[in-house]
Order: C-alpha cells, then sequence, then structure tokens
C-alpha cells in the first residue's frame, strides 16, 4: 500500500491549484469593499468591524483590480474546490485515511500527547500515522475550514439562500458569512505557510505526493491510542 | 495562426509566473469555461431552491437605518429632473417588444395595480449589503396584462440614466421575470423612491445581486435575443466591465 492513496494526491494538487487561484481572486474581490461587518446588513465603513487594507496587485489575481475576472476566476475555481472537498471526504471515509490518520481520541487532546508529538516531530518518516497534533490540525483544515469556505461562499450567493435561508440565519447573516469568509480564507492560507515550510524542509515528502510513495505491506492494525513515549515519529 | 489549445496551455504555464493573466482572460478557451461556470451555478441554484423559491424576507426592526444609492444616483435628463420636482405627474412607464398589447402606464396606475409589499436585503456585487422595504406590482402582473408572446425569451429594462455616456439597461431571463418577488418598486420604507435609489421606479429582482435593479425605469421590453442590445451582453455592467449576466452568484 502506498504511502498516499492515488485519490489523496490527485485531490491535493487540484486542491491546491484551486486554493491559490480562489484566495488570490479573493483579495483583489476584497479590495472592492474593504470593510467586513457583522449581521444581515452593512455598508457604511463606520459599523465595520474591520478595515482591510488594500491587497497589492502582487497578491491577487489578475495583477491589477478587475472585480469581473477576479469573479469570473473565483466561481470556475469555486467548483473543483467544492466538489474536490466532497470527493476527497468520501474517499477518505471509504479507503480508512479518516479513521486511521485523522480521527482522534480524547488523549490526543491532552497537553501531554501534544507536547510529545511537537518534540517528535522532525523525526524518521517510517512509521504510517500522524502524531496528535498533525491529526488536530488536518482535522480542522478538513472538518472546519475547507467545509466552512464551501457554506460561507454558498451563503453569500444571492441565488443560492432561496435554497437554503437557514444556512445564512446559521451563519449570522450576509455579512456575518462573508466576515467568516474571509477569517476562514485566512486560517486556511496560515496552514498553507506551515504545511508548505514543513513541507519544503523535507522536498522528499513533496515528491512522495506525487509518485504516492514508499509502498507499506500491510496496513497497519488500528494504533492504540498513543502515549508519549511511544510516540510515533512524523512524516509530515 | 497558433492553434487554440495550445496557445492557452502555453498561456497557462506562462500564468504561473504571474505575468501572462491577461493573453489567458481573453482566450476563447478562458471565457468558454467563465461562462459554464456561470450557467452551472445558476443550474444548481434554480435546480436547489425551484424556480419559484424566495429570497429570505425580513422584519421591519431587521432594516438598515438607511439604504445606501450607488452607481448612478442622479439623473441629467432635464425632463427626469422637471418631473422629480413635481413628483413625476407625466412620468409613463412602456411595455412593449413581443407582447399583443403595448402598454403605458402611470404613475398612478402602477400604484393602482395589486401590491407587493417586500422587506428585502440587497446585495451589491462589490459585498456591501442593505436592508429596505419596497412595494409594487409584480412584473407578473405587467407582463400577463400586455400578453407576452412565446417567442420572448428575456425582459429588458430600460432606464433614464446615463453612465460613461451609454443608457443604462438590464436583462432577466422569464424565470426571474415571474419570480413572486420580482416587483417594479414606486416606494421604499412607505416613501416615494428617492432619486438616489431610482425615482420614480426601479426593479426589485431579489435573488441577483445589485447591479441588477434598474433605476430610473423608462420601459419594459419583451424580447426574444439581447445580442442586438448595447454590445449584446445583456446589461450596462456586463458590457461595460464584462460582469456577470446571472447575478446571482
Amino acid at each position: 500500500m502506498k504511502q498516499h492513496a492515488l485519490s489523496t494526491r490527485l485531490w491535493h494538487w487540484v486542491n491546491a491549484i484551486a486554493i491559490i487561484v480562489l484566495f488570490m481572486t479573493g483579495l483583489n474581490i476584497s479590495n472592492a469593499h474593504r470593510y467586513l461587518y457583522w449581521g444581515d446588513y452593512g455598508f457604511d465603513p463606520k459599523d465595520a468591524w474591520l478595515n482591510v487594507i488594500r491587497f497589492p496587485g502582487w497578491a491577487t489575481i489578475p495583477q491589477h483590480y478587475n472585480l469581473a475576472l477576479a469573479r469570473d476566476w473565483h466561481t470556475v475555481a469555486a467548483w473543483p474546490f467544492g466538489a474536490g472537498l466532497l470527493f476527497i471526504w468520501i474517499a477518505m471515509l471509504t479507503n480508512g485515511h479518516f479513521r486511521r490518520d485523522l480521527a482522534t481520541t480524547p488523549r490526543d487532546w491532552s497537553l501531554r500527547a501534544v507536547m510529545a508529538s511537537l518534540k517528535a516531530h522532525g523525526g524518521g518518516e517510517a512509521a504510517p500515522g500522524y502524531n496528535p497534533v498533525q491529526r488536530i490540525l488536518y482535522g480542522m483544515v478538513f472538518g472546519v475550514l475547507l467545509p466552512l469556505m464551501v457554506f460561507t461562499g454558498l451563503a453569500i450567493s444571492p441565488g443560492f439562500q432561496a435554497a437554503a435561508p437557514w444556512l445564512l440565519e446559521l451563519l449570522g447573516g450576509r455579512q456575518s458569512a462573508r466576515s467568516l469568509h474571509f477569517v476562514a480564507a485566512w486560517g486556511i492560507f496560515g496552514f498553507f505557510v506551515i504545511h508548505l515550510a514543513l513541507a519544503l524542509a523535507n522536498w522528499r515528502l513533496i515528491l512522495a505526493m506525487v509518485t504516492g510513495g514508499k509502498c507499506h505491506a500491510a496496513e497497519p492494525a488500528p494504533a492504540p491510542p498513543p502515549s508519549p513515549s511511544d510516540e510515533s515519529p512524523s512524516h509530515g | 495562426m497558433v492553434d487554440l489549445p495550445r496557445r492557452s496551455l502555453l498561456a497557462g504555464i506562462a500564468a504561473l509566473g504571474a505575468s501572462a493573466c491577461a493573453k489567458i482572460n481573453e482566450s476563447e478557451t478562458a471565457k468558454s469555461l467563465f461562462k459554464a461556470a456561470e450557467d452551472g451555478h445558476r443550474a444548481v441554484h434554480r435546480a436547489l431552491a425551484g424556480k419559484q423559491g424566495l429570497a429570505p424576507e425580513y422584519t421591519r426592526a431587521q432594516r438598515s437605518p438607511t439604504f445606501r444609492g450607488n452607481g448612478s444616483v442622479t439623473v441629467a435628463d432635464p425632463f427626469y429632473q422637471e418631473q422629480l420636482g413635481k413628483g413625476f405627474p407625466d412620468w409613463q412607464l412602456e411595455v412593449r417588444g413581443l407582447v399583443e398589447r403595448p402598454l403605458q402606464l402611470s404613475l398612478a396606475d402602477i400604484r393602482a395595480l395589486p401590491q407587493r409589499p417586500q422587506i428585502t436585503r440587497h446585495d451589491c456585487v462589490e459585498g456591501w449589503s442593505a436592508i429596505g422595504e419596497w412595494q409594487g406590482p409584480q412584473l407578473a402582473t405587467l407582463l400577463d396584462a400586455a400578453k407576452v408572446r412565446p417567442e420572448a425569451n428575456f425582459i429588458v429594462f430600460r432606464c433614464a440614466d446615463v453612465l460613461y455616456g451609454r443608457d443604462y439597461y438590464e436583462s432577466i431571463d422569464m424565470v426571474d421575470a415571474y419570480h413572486p418577488q420580482t416587483i417594479i418598486a414606486h416606494a421604499l420604507n412607505g416613501e416615494p423612491l428617492p432619486e438616489k435609489n431610482g425615482a420614480p421606479l426601479r426593479m426589485r429582482i431579489e435573488r441577483q445581486l445589485g447591479y441588477k435593479q434598474a433605476k430610473y425605469l423608462k420601459a419594459i421590453e419583451a424580447v426574444a435575443s439581447f445580442d442586438d442590445i448595447g454590445q449584446g451582453k445583456g446589461g450596462f455592467w456586463e458590457d461595460v466591465a464584462g460582469y456577470q449576466w446571472y447575478a446571482g452568484i
């Protein structure tokens, strides 16, 4: 069995491109009205909870302010991003990736487990399975940040609100949904930076996400809750 | 001429270097991709919400304290200004195009039709939102009275305001034209429309963004296609800036 399933690798790279396009077009869209509000309405900068900076051209797609083109690319990239998230969740649940690598036990959330995995990080790469910090971080990205982007994105579309008015209510109104869309995007950006830094520190990890990496003889038995002393070394 | 897919591919690679975006954006491949994505979102919205699915409505307490005016906030035309001063006694709304019975309606005629009040949210393409109470007859009432011909596919709204030297106009398809919340508003928050919000008449198409909500309405026109109107993209901002015709995303 490969270290990374084909479904994981395919999704990873398609999603990487989609996220880069969505983030950089999103910064262009943000430049159109650089104020964030809570609640249903908001148009007056004096009611804003955040005055957003004007993002410079090098950080946006296109490289100059163009709301129409930014929205076109955002609308295009939303398809592989949203459909891809559904795809990878189904794949992770059916191929055991979720149970094996992402599901946490209460003990994973303990301070000792977290400290131990931080200390162990940078170790070998032979053993499968993620340490508690990785499980928690990846779990937050898959379970919270990425779905939040999809749902807040749908909620701020006026054509979608008629399909799911409950979604807008759940998120606290359209301007709250728009604010959450912005905050979650920066959360993903934060993950992206850490993820990229750790991957670049060991370029073989990037290669493994292309080729699938080393083959394992068999799927390991469901791991017992890790204790600090027998912490599996991380492989990213 | 280099064949198109290869040129698009090369442009795509160059764009990763972040300098050749203009080429990729102007390619036919990119344009058809944008169109496919836009149509896909519209199809999903319509499938999930149904043709008649309603946009959320709010209570009076949930309205925004004021309602921002945007785009054109005044109309230069001397006849308009004269009418504005007098309360639009001679303003006429025309219903024309592919209809059996063209109509000319005064403001009094519009107010005498069955009314639909609705407190709805207005979302600008830029990102901001305002909530106000609108009142007016449903567009469907006028279209039925004028007997729209079966070959009509779109309803075009003709406006009195001029931006960048062009007449403002917009268009919607028959699904949104016959949507219950598509009304011709003559009142905002219980008062006649202020000039900045589109006096004397404006459209409310509640499942689409602000640029669809045509203001200073002069005529409603049923057409088979909008290819020959303006630059053929179905609306002022679509022509001028390339905004999506389906403004529901």
